[in-house]
C-alpha cells in the first residue's frame, strides 16, 4: 500500500507527513500541477499555507490540477486525510462538511492538546479505540471548525465527528469541541491537529501513528 | 581647499561632506544622481560597518570546525556526518520601531535568505526582542505586532521558531530591538559562496518583482537615530510575503541541488546595488546590468530606484549561459519569476544600463572596500547614562512576596503567550520545545531506530542589556557564558557563535566606550571558551531623544549533542531526587544589576562580579557531561532572579516541589536573589551526584507540591500551583 502526499506551493508539513507515513508504508510526494496520483492507495493533503492563504485558506489549492484527481479518488471511496490546511482544502472542495474560521483568540496557536477519538470507525481512525485520548499538537490561525447546528446534529447522529478536543482543551473555539470530521463514507477525514508531528516519543508523542496505521490495516474496508 | 559641493543632496542621503569629496576624488568627477544613491547606501554604516569594522577584527573567527567564517551571507561550522550548520543573527530594529509587524516579519525573511543563500535549508529561527517597560502602551503594541510579524513569516514559510528571549527596559521605549537568528543545514559540498566569476556568465535576478518599497532603508532608517518624524519613514520599511519566499527557498535549493548556479546572493539592505557590488567585489570581476530588464511593480521607476529598492524575496545568481534555460525551467516550475539582467565582465567596473545606455559606471572597489573607516573615540561617561528604573516592589516585601513578584514580573514571567504564536514543530526536528529546557534541541537527521544514538544540535540566544549597561566588559562576557551554560544544560558542546551588536550612536564617546568594552569582553570570553565567531551583524544609532538604548550585544550559539535521547531538561524529574547547586569556587552572586534590584528601583550598579573563565569552561563541561551521562536528571543555569528564581523555574517545569536549604553567606538576599555567572541548579540521585566533588552543594530533596527555601533567616514556602498561576499570568494577563 502506498501513500501519496500532495505538495502545493506553500505547503509546509508535506515532508513531515511523508516521513510519518513512511513509518508504516511507502510514501511519495504528489506535485500540485500533475493530474496524477501516481498509483497512491491513500492520499494525504498536508498542512501549510497553500498559495499563501491568499483569498481564503484552502480556496485556491482546491482548484489545482492534482485536486481534480484527489476529488475523483475520494468520491470513489479512496482514503483521503486532510491535516490542518489540508482539512481547510477538503472543506473548500466540498469533500467534508463545515468550514474553518479564525480562532477565537485571532492569534496563531501552537500547543500540544488532548484529542478524543469518537464517532464510528473510519479509514483513518479504525486502529484507535473509541474513547482513546491522543496527545497531538495543533498549530493554526484558522482552525475553528463550524457548521450550522442542524448539520452538526446530523453529523453527530451519523458518528461522523471522529475527533474532539478534550473538555477544557479546545484551542480555537470550534463548535462542540470538534477537532476532526469524516465524510459520509468514512474514507475522507479532516482534522486540525497534526498526527504527523506525533509519531515519536522523542519529539513529543507517538499517538498520531494510529491514524497512519488505520489506513494500512483497515483502509480496505472502505477502499474504492 | 576643495570647493564645497554644489548641493546638499548627499547629506540628505546620509553622506558627510568629507565622504562626498572622497567619492569625487575616486571617480575623478562628480557622481550622477544614480551613482550618488548607490554610494550613499554602500557607504552607510549598515553596509560598510565604518564605525565597527576595526573592532570586529579583534574577535576570534577561527576554529577547527569552522567551514565558512564572517564575510559570507552566513557562517557555517561542521557538525559531522558530512553536514554543516550555517547560522547568523541579524537586527531589524529601526523598521520594527516604525512598523513592528512588517519590520519583524521582514527581519525573519532577511535572515532566512541569508541562510539559504549559502545553500543551507533553514531548520530553525530564534529571536531576541527588547521593548520599553510593559506598562507602556507603546511597548505592548510593539510586542503584540512584532511577535505576530515573526510568527506570520516563520509559520507561513514552514521554518520552526524554537527559542528566543524578550526583555522590557525603559531605554528601549523609543527604539525597540528585533534580532532574528536562523540556522540551516547543508551537506558540505552543497555550500555555495557569493563571489561572481567567469566573464561572459549571466546575472540572473529571481523571485519577487521590484517596487518602490524600502528605498533608502539602509541609509535613512538603519544608519540614523530615530526621531519625531518617524511616521514619515514608513515608506522606507519593506513589506514581506512569506509565500513568495517559500517558493524562492525551494527554487533556490533545487537550483543548487542540480548544480546550475555559479554563485548565489540574496538581496537585502541596499538591494541590487549591494548584492551586485558584493558579488563582483568578492570575485574580482565587473558586472554590466540593465535596469530596463528588471521586472518592475511600477513601470515608471527611475534607475536609482531600481538599484536601491529593498523589495523583499529576491535573489541574484551567476549562471553559465548554456545553463540559463535549465535555470529558467526550474524557476518556472516553482512559479518564481526569473530574468537574466546582465553579465559578468572582466575588470572591476559595475555598469548600470537602461536599455543599453549607461546610467552609472562605478569602480567596484570604491563602492565596496574603500569607504572610510572611522576610529572610535571612546570615553567612559562622566555621569550615569541611565536613570534608575521605577520601583515596583513594595519596601519590606517578604522573601515569598519577592519571589512571587519576580515570577510575575515582565522580564521573568512565562513566555508562553509569545512562543505559542510560533510553530516550533514543523520540520520534525524539535526535541526540546520552548519551556522544556535552557536551549532548544533539534535533530540533525531523521529519527533513528529505537536505541541508536541520534545526533542533535543545541541552540540558544541571549543577552542582557541592563547588565552590559552596568559593566560593558563583564556584561558582554556574561552573554557568552549564558549561552554556553544554556547549551551545557541540554548536553551540547559549543561549535560556534554569531552576534548582533546593538548600540547607540557610535560617534558619541560614551557609546564608543560601551562598544569597545563590550567587544573586548565578547572576544575574551570566546577565546577562553574556544568558541569562534562565524558571523553577525552590527546595529548602531539605536537611540532617540531620551538617549541611547542599553548596550545590547546579543549572542547566538550553536552546539552539538551526540544523542538527542539524552538531551537535558530544566524541570525537576522525580520526587526523591536530590537538588544541588553546582557552582564555580569563586561564585559570588550579587544584587547589583539584578532583576530584584530593578524591581526595587535601584540605580544601575557600576560593576558586576568577575568570572574566572577557565574554571567556568571546566564547570560547563562537567554539567554537559553530567547531562549526557544521565547523572543529571535536570539542569538549569542560575541567571535572572538568582537561585530562588532558578529553583522555582525547575519546580514549575517539572510540576514538583522541593525542600531546600542553602547556607547563608554574608547576605542571604544576595545568596538567594543575587546574579552572577557560574551557578547551576541540578537534580539527580545521590551518591552519583557526589562525583561533582567540591563544585556540588546539596540543597535538599525534590518533594511534594510546595517549594520551601531556607537561607539563614530568609525563608519562603509557596505552593507550586500558586507559583505557576503568577508565572503564567505575568505576561499573558497584560497582553490579553
Amino acid at each position: 500500500m502506498k501513500f501519496g502526499v500532495v505538495r502545493f506551493p506553500g505547503s509546509c508539513d508535506e515532508v513531515d507527513a511523508l516521513l510519518a507515513a513512511r513509518r508504516v508504508s511507502p510514501a511519495e510526494l504528489l506535485w500540485h500541477g500533475d493530474r496524477d496520483l501516481r498509483g497512491a492507495d491513500a492520499v494525504i493533503v498536508p498542512g501549510g499555507f497553500s498559495y499563501g492563504d491568499h483569498l481564503r485558506v484552502g480556496a485556491l489549492a482546491r482548484f489545482s490540477p492534482v485536486m481534480e484527481e484527489v476529488e475523483r479518488f475520494a468520491r470513489a471511496g479512496g482514503p483521503v486525510l486532510g491535516i490542518c490546511n489540508g482539512f481547510q482544502v477538503l472543506c473548500e472542495a466540498g469533500l467534508l462538511p463545515g468550514a474553518l474560521l479564525p480562532n477565537t483568540s485571532l492569534r496563531f496557536l501552537c500547543r500540544q492538546v488532548e484529542v478524543q477519538v469518537t464517532g464510528r470507525p473510519t479509514a483513518w481512525t479504525a486502529a484507535c479505540a473509541p474513547g482513546d485520548r491522543l496527545s497531538l499538537p495543533v498549530k493554526h490561525t484558522t482552525g475553528r471548525w463550524w457548521a450550522p447546528d442542524p448539520v452538526l446534529d446530523e453529523l453527530e447522529a451519523a458518528g461522523r465527528v471522529v475527533l474532539r478536543y478534550a473538555p477544557e482543551a479546545n484551542p480555537n473555539g470550534s463548535a462542540r469541541d470538534v477537532a476532526g470530521v469524516a465524510s459520509a463514507g468514512g474514507n475522507v477525514i479532516g482534522l486540525m491537529p497534526h498526527p504527523e508531528h506525533a509519531v515519536d516519543a522523542l519529539t513529543g508523542s507517538q499517538d498520531g501513528l494510529c491514524l497512519f496505521r488505520s489506513v494500512l490495516e483497515h483502509g480496505a474496508l472502505v477502499a474504492p | 581647499m576643495p570647493s564645497s559641493p554644489p548641493s546638499s543632496r548627499h547629506r540628505e542621503l546620509g553622506l558627510t561632506d568629507g565622504e562626498f569629496e572622497l567619492i569625487v576624488e575616486k571617480l575623478g568627477r562628480e557622481p550622477n544622481p544614480t551613482e550618488l544613491a548607490m554610494f550613499s547606501l554602500m557607504w552607510s554604516e549598515h553596509c560598510a560597518y565604518k564605525h565597527s569594522r576595526r573592532l570586529l577584527r579583534t574577535l576570534p573567527t577561527e576554529g577547527a570546525r569552522v567551514v565558512m567564517g564572517p564575510g559570507e551571507n552566513a557562517g557555517a561550522v561542521d557538525v559531522g556526518g558530512g553536514l554543516a550548520v550555517a547560522f547568523k543573527v541579524e537586527s531589524h530594529n529601526h523598521p520594527s520601531a516604525v512598523e513592528p509587524f512588517q519590520g519583524a516579519a521582514t527581519g525573519v525573511g532577511g535572515i532566512l535568505r541569508d541562510v539559504f543563500a549559502v545553500g543551507a535549508r533553514p531548520i530553525a529561527i530564534l529571536d531576541s526582542l527588547r521593548f520599553g517597560e510593559l506598562a507602556s502602551p507603546r511597548s505592548r503594541y510593539l510586542l503584540e505586532r512584532a511577535v505576530a510579524g515573526i510568527g506570520h513569516y516563520g509559520n507561513s514559510i514552514g521554518v520552526a521558531t524554537v527559542g528566543g528571549e524578550i526583555a522590557f527596559e525603559g531605554p528601549y521605549e523609543q527604539n525597540c530591538l528585533v534580532n532574528a537568528m536562523c540556522l540551516g543545514l547543508a551537506p558540505h559540498d552543497a555550500l555555495i559562496r557569493s563571489a561572481a566569476a567567469g566573464p561572459g556568465n549571466l546575472l540572473v535576478l529571481f523571485g519577487a518583482s521590484t517596487g518602490r518599497d524600502g528605498i533608502g532603508g539602509a541609509s535613512v532608517l538603519a544608519s540614523a537615530e530615530l526621531g519625531e518624524l518617524d511616521g514619515a519613514k514608513r515608506p522606507t520599511v519593506q513589506i514581506g510575503d512569506p509565500f513568495e519566499e517559500k517558493k524562492l527557498l525551494e527554487c533556490s535549493l533545487e537550483l543548487l541541488q542540480r548544480g546550475l548556479l555559479g554563485s548565489l546572493q540574496d538581496l537585502g539592505a541596499a538591494g541590487l546595488t549591494s548584492s551586485a557590488a558584493e558579488m563582483a567585489s568578492k570575485g574580482g570581476v565587473g558586472l554590466d546590468l540593465d535596469v530596463g530588464l528588471v521586472p518592475l511593480r511600477e513601470a515608471d521607476m527611475e534607475p536609482f530606484e531600481v538599484m536601491v529598492s529593498e523589495s523583499q524575496e529576491r535573489m541574484l545568481c551567476v549562471v553559465e549561459p548554456e545553463r540559463l534555460d535549465a535555470v529558467l525551467e526550474v524557476c518556472a516550475r516553482w512559479e518564481t519569476l526569473a530574468t537574466a539582467i546582465g553579465r559578468v565582465t572582466a575588470g572591476g567596473t559595475l555598469r548600470v544600463l537602461r536599455g543599453g545606455e549607461p546610467v552609472a559606471e562605478l569602480p567596484v572597489g570604491a563602492l565596496v572596500d574603500e569607504c572610510p573607516l572611522y576610529d572610535l573615540h571612546p570615553a567612559p561617561p562622566a555621569v550615569a547614562l541611565y536613570p534608575a528604573p521605577p520601583a515596583t516592589l513594595a519596601a519590606g516585601a517578604t522573601p515569598g512576596q519577592t519571589l512571587l513578584e519576580l515570577l510575575g514580573s515582565p522580564n521573568l514571567a512565562s513566555r508562553r503567550w509569545a512562543f505559542e504564536q510560533y510553530d516550533c514543530l514543523v520540520g520534525s526536528r524539535t526535541v526540546r520545545r520552548p519551556g522544556d529546557a535552557d536551549a532548544a534541541v533539534l535533530l540533525l537527521g531523521e529519527l533513528a531506530a529505537e536505541g541508536d544514538a541520534v545526533p542533535a544540535l543545541g541552540v540558544a540566544i541571549d543577552g542582557n542589556g541592563r547588565r552590559v549597561a552596568c559593566d560593558p566588559y563583564r556584561g558582554a562576557v556574561e552573554a557568552v557564558l549564558e549561552c554556553s551554560a544554556n547549551l551545557a544544560c541540554v548536553g551540547a558542546e559549543p561549535l560556534g557563535l554569531t552576534n548582533c551588536l546593538n548600540f547607540g550612536n557610535p560617534e558619541k564617546p560614551h557609546v564608543a566606550w560601551q562598544m569597545t568594552r563590550a567587544v573586548a569582553g565578547l572576544g575574551d570570553a570566546c577565546r577562553a571558551l574556544g568558541v569562534p565567531v562565524v558571523g553577525g551583524n552590527v546595529s548602531l544609532y539605536n537611540e532617540g531623544a531620551d538617549g541611547p538604548i542599553y548596550p545590547t550585544p546579543v549572542v547566538g550559539m550553536v552546539g552539538e549533542l551526540p544523542d538527542a535521547r539524552r538531551a537535558g531538561r530544566l524541570g525537576f524529574a522525580r520526587a526523591g531526587d536530590t537538588v544541588a547547586l553546582l557552582r564555580a569556587s569563586g561564585w559570588a552572586p550579587s544584587l547589583g544589576g539584578s532583576e530584584l534590584s530593578k524591581l526595587r528601583g535601584e540605580p544601575l550598579a557600576t560593576s558586576l562580579p568577575a568570572a574566572e573563565l577557565g574554571e567556568l569552561r571546566a564547570l560547563h563541561a562537567a554539567v554537559r557531561q553530567g547531562v549526557r551521562s544521565g547523572v543529571l536528571r535536570s539542569a538549569h543555569d542560575v541567571a535572572e532572579g538568582g537561585v530562588a528564581m532558578a529553583v522555582a523555574e525547575c519546580c514549575l517545569a517539572g510540576g514538583l516541589g522541593a525542600e531546600l536549604a542553602i547556607a547563608d553567606g554574608e547576605d542571604p538576599w544576595a545568596t538567594c536573589f543575587g546574579e552572577g555567572p557560574g551557578g547551576f541548579v541540578v537534580s539527580g540521585e545521590m551518591p552519583a551526584l557526589s562525583a561533582f566533588g567540591d563544585a556540588l552543594v546539596v540543597l535538599g530533596p525534590v518533594a511534594g507540591e510546595v517549594l520551601a527555601l531556607r537561607c539563614g533567616e530568609l525563608e519562603l514556602t509557596l505552593g507550586v500551583a500558586e507559583l505557576a498561576a503568577v508565572h503564567e499570568r505575568g505576561l499573558s494577563a497584560r497582553m490579553g
